[in-house]
């Protein structure tokens, strides 16, 4: 099993006492999977997004990325499964924006000493962002930011991609055309992916689909 | 992993180089500020060291004669006797001063550097060899001796051996004068007997020329450790501002996988080697600073000591190490906080807008406690502290407290302000103010403290050079002195001039140990011009008529002090008791003085006869007497002195302090004034997702600059307004306590209304300069950019 989850708690601080975002959630994920996480805002959607990338760390509970509770482990550690196992791809894209496209794509494969330029030609290529790799990220528009951050993902051939309503910023046309190349793109690597969405005309072209409500899988 | 990581830390960098060229400059101007003072201190210090090296003759006691030569027979009668004296002869050649020492039998520490080297010792006794520093021998003509280049030699002197001396000055078998050593045997013959023609003169204890030198070099280091605390928070602030430009990719490389501490050190090692560059670029224009100030400074130092100082500058390795240990340390210090926060800060709580100052708010209630608490410490230093160390200690803890105090304060005023806001857009304007205080805050404090600095030390120059002026009014009442050679001619000048002047005021004095001081003591004839222009501190009721009737005596404020002598204590002088009836202000006078009139002195010290005199004269008549003096007593112009003179000169010589603490003060508000500029740009660029809904809600680009401008405007005066009081509590504490502690003796402290509304516009003047841009550049964001901001959502 490549991701288990079992019996997730995460509460945040808040003004009358801790606030339970996460409430013993458990799931699991095969590799070349993909899954949709639905909910309604604050259900606890990317909460559990970011425990599954090691982004952030559950009270109780554990998470495990091919049988290592990623949960226990410290900070380096973590880092490395964050560069070596999985990808995420954020809303807001997040690039870097004083490196190039070129770089920014590179830029997690580099990390984990995987850089494979014939294969980030290539990911550029069907990204159509061929033309655009010695600009900035601010020379793109959201679409292309979006391409890039996921060209950036892929890149590094991750087992588990994360993907944080990833077309969330995007027109429809432009989205779909993005969760076209992700989705073909994840199948080609055999990488799993988990997307957290609100649409649930995406969320209808996963293979699985879980919804949360207040902290819980419904 | 490690070359893509500072790829992108320094991709950063190329990207927005005008954030590195604000942070380089940041650091740069910080070290330049702070090593140019040091340069300029160190400079002076080594000067003056050299100087009482060479000249240090003065703190041995001297056998000296009335005609200026003394026969070497006279030495070796003194030595056979058993007296442990060294011979100086001492003359000018070429217009430089040459000094003729014994190596053998002058006290140590007086030969140069070089005659600790065997060889030239061995030269020396062989006679003919000549110690200076190369600037000196420039200004000599050939001779045949050996020259040797002594770069810790003082300025403009010359040593050799005695007999070297006397045949290039042409003074066989002569001697200027006699040292004579501290330690001497118990049974010895006295100089009476063995020399009677010879006087033996005191050592001169805590010399003019020291203690003097020392007051000014304490405004430059006062100046010293304001400049490194304005320097330390422009580098805190520049380092802040570094990480808080960096936060989104530090955010990301996280994110992406790249480990904490692996990032931590990337970041050091990159600070490090931006620290190490700018701060040798502070170092090379601290010593051009030093450099431009450094005539200035040795015109002030030799025209107000008679010290030699050198106009050019050497690298002293105390001054740039220490210029780049701020450069380097200020940063380590500033980067530790910001790699500490960034080390505990969650990974994904950096992503929230402006964590950095949130994480900076939440410790405010620290701050203000820590604030309060030095403030408190300084009050305490101020009431109950004693010595140089609590004075700079109270100084220390009143500057760092105002400054952490600062932001404080003013969060409260826009506070109080958002609380009375009438309109939307005034309400906005207080909250937005509010909000940006955190990224501000150490530039306002840089301003802060260059402020105070200004006023506190203009405040201290400006105070003393009123209560000097004033001074000499008060002790240069004559218009003309007289300084006769020796008894013989005083008197013979005394019938001269009684019938040419208004009044001939004689001045005798000897000295004596007064409640075990070293003090001078003076019998001045009873005349209204004492009565009218000495001002006493405090005084009995009838002060001078009752000392001129020979029921009392007055004393100086550092005999007052030090010998904790109040009005109406008894002194004893000669053995007889005298009440003390007037204490009056003797500023720069290192050591103790007491007054008695003219009748009880000759009563008490019969055999002391004057030997100068005071004329109370038309002044217009002073250049007639003058040249009637030169023709009928051979007198030198050394001993004629035109009291207007002295004051013109010493006018002239504050008027060189000033320019020194005047370029300083400029120095230091330009430094805050681009820190404010270099916090402005970088907030003006962070805080585009702020304004942008403001302007899609109705409120022009134009309008918003313009509002940045007002904002400058307001926390200018508003961090004047709190500047003005810190300032004069801090020339207060210069002049009233650390001058009573360093010197005996405390200064009147004058207010300068004038000076401080001149700064006050100078530096909203600052203020508005360094808003101009960033203003600018928000009136003419583009549409476009301010759109994204909703676009992408950042």
């Amino acid at each position: 099993m490549l991701l288990r989850v079992t019996d997730l708690v995460k509460t945040y601080p808040g003004p009358d006492g801790p606030l339970p975002i996460l409430n013993g959630i458990s799931m699991e994920m095969k590799a070349g999977a993909t899954l949709a996480l639905t909910g309604e805002s604050g259900s606890g959607k990317s909460t559990l997004l970011h425990l599954v990338g090691g982004l952030d760390q559950p009270d109780t509970g554990r998470v495990e990325i091919d049988g290592t509770d990623i949960g226990a482990m410290d900070d380096a550690a973590r880092a490395a499964v964050r560069r070596d196992k999985v990808g995420v791809i954020f809303q807001q894209f997040n690039l870097i924006p004083s490196l190039t496209v070129a770089s920014n794509i590179a830029f997690q494969a580099r990390l984990g000493g995987r850089e494979d330029k014939e294969w980030m030609g290539d990911l550029a290529a069907r990204m159509g962002l061929a033309e655009q790799m010695s600009k900035y990220p601010e020379q793109l528009s959201g679409g292309q930011q979006q391409r890039v951050a996921i060209a950036r993902t892929l890149a590094a051939r991750p087992a588990l991609i994360l993907a944080d309503e990833p077309t969330g910023n995007l027109d429809e046309a432009t989205a779909d055309s993005v969760m076209d190349l992700m989705l073909e793109l994840a199948a080609e690597t055999k990488a799993a992916l988990l997307m957290v969405t609100h649409s649930e005309r995406l969320a209808g072209r996963m293979g699985r689909r879980l919804h949360l409500r207040a902290g819980r899988l419904a | 992993m490690t070359k893509a990581g500072l790829q992108a830390l320094l991709s950063h960098w190329l990207r927005n180089p005008m954030q590195l060229f604000t942070l380089i400059v940041g650091l740069s101007l910080a070290t330049a500020l702070w090593s140019g003072v040091q340069a300029v201190n160190a400079e002076a210090r080594a000067s003056y060291d050299a100087a009482a090296r060479t000249l240090g003759e003065g703190r041995f006691a001297q056998i000296t004669s009335s005609d200026g030569s003394i026969p070497q027979a006279d030495y070796i009668r003194l030595r056979r006797a058993g007296w442990l004296v060294s011979p100086v002869v001492e003359g000018r050649l070429d217009g430089v001063r040459l000094i003729g020492l014994d190596p053998l039998t002058s006290p140590s520490g007086l030969t140069p550097t070089g005659a600790d080297d065997g060889n030239l010792t061995i030269d020396v006794l062989a006679g003919g060899v000549l110690f200076a520093t190369q600037d000196t021998f420039a200004r000599l003509e050939a001779h045949d001796v050996t020259r040797v280049v002594t770069p810790d030699a003082a300025p403009g002197i010359i040593i050799t051996d005695v007999g070297t001396a006397q045949r290039l000055l042409g003074l066989e078998n002569a001697l200027s004068r006699i040292l004579v050593s501290p330690t001497q045997p118990v049974l010895q013959t006295p100089l009476a007997e063995i020399t009677p023609h010879l006087t033996l003169r005191a050592p001169q204890d805590g010399s003019d020329v020291g203690r003097l030198t020392d007051s000014f070099h304490l405004n430059l280091t006062a100046f010293g450790l304001l400049s490194f605390a304005v320097g330390i928070f422009i580098v805190h602030g520049a380092i802040g501002l570094a990480f808080e430009q960096r936060r989104p990719v530090i955010r990301t490389l996280r994110a992406l996988g790249f480990p904490l501490r692996r990032l931590i050190a990337l970041i050091a090692v990159e600070l490090l080697a931006l620290s190490l560059i700018a701060g040798a670029i502070g170092v090379g224009l601290g010593y051009l600073v030093a450099a431009a100030l450094l005539p200035d400074v040795a015109a002030t130092i030799s025209g107000l000591y008679g010290e030699s100082v050198s106009g050019t500058l050497q690298l002293r390795p105390e001054w740039w190490l220490s210029g780049l240990m701020i450069a380097v340390g200020g940063t380590c210090m500033a980067a530790a906080a910001s790699l500490f926060q960034l080390a505990r800060m969650p990974l994904l709580a950096s992503a929230r807008p402006r964590a950095w100052a949130m994480q900076a708010g939440r410790g405010r209630l620290y701050q203000a406690g820590l604030a309060v608490g030095l403030l408190i410490l300084a009050g305490l230093l101020g009431a109950f502290g004693s010595g140089l160390a609590a004075g700079f200690g109270m100084l220390a803890a009143l500057l760092i407290g105002a400054a952490l105090a600062l932001p404080v304060v003013l969060d409260r005023v826009f506070a109080f302000g958002a609380s009375r806001a009438k309109s939307v857009t005034a309400e906005w304007f207080w909250a937005d103010t509010r909000q940006q205080l955190p990224g501000l805050s150490l530039a306002l404090m840089a301003l802060l403290l260059a402020m105070a600095a200004n006023v506190g030390v203009s405040t201290m120059v400006s105070s003393f050079r009123l209560t000097f002026t004033g001074f000499l009014d008060q002790r240069l009442a004559s218009e003309f002195y007289v300084y006769a050679d020796d008894a013989d001619q005083a008197a013979k000048l005394y019938t001269y001039l009684a019938p040419r002047v208004d009044k001939v005021l004689p001045i005798q004095s000897t000295t004596q140990n007064v409640r075990g001081l070293p003090s001078e003591i003076y019998g001045p004839t009873a005349h209204a011009t004492y009565r009218e222009n000495w001002l006493f501190l405090q005084s009995a009721n009838d002060a001078w008529a009752r000392i001129e009737a020979g029921e009392g005596a007055a004393i100086n404020e550092q005999l007052a002090r030090r010998a904790e002598i109040a009005i109406g204590d008894d002194i004893t002088l000669a053995g007889e008791p005298f009440p003390v009836l007037g204490i009056y202000g003797d500023y720069g006078n290192p050591i103790g003085q007491a007054i008695i009139t003219e009748i009880t002195f000759k009563r008490l010290f019969p055999e002391i006869r004057p030997s100068r005199f005071g004329l109370r004269m038309d002044v217009a008549d002073v250049p007639s007497l003058t040249e009637a003096l030169r023709e009928d007593f051979n007198l030198a112009d050394a001993q004629m002195v035109n009291q207007a003179g002295i004051k013109a000169f010493s006018l002239s010589v504050f008027d060189r302090t000033f320019t020194v603490t005047g370029a300083l003060n400029v120095l230091t508000l330009a430094v805050a004034g681009f820190a404010i500029l270099m916090s402005l740009l970088t907030l003006a660029t962070m805080r585009l997702p702020q304004l942008a809904p403001v302007w899609a809600q109705g409120l022009t680009r134009a309008r918003l600059g313009r509002i940045e401008i007002i904002r400058a405007v307001l926390l200018a005066l508003l961090t004047a307004a709190l500047a003005l009081p810190l300032g004069l509590a801090l020339a207060w504490t210069l002049l009233a306590v650390v001058n009573v502690e360093a010197f005996g003796w405390r200064l009147p402290m004058f207010l300068f209304p004038l000076d401080y509304l001149r700064l006050a516009v100078f530096a909203v003047g600052a203020a508005v300069l360094a808003a101009l841009w960033p203003a600018r550049k928000l009136a003419r964001t583009r549409p476009s950019d301010l759109l994204k901001v909703f676009s992408n959502e950042r």
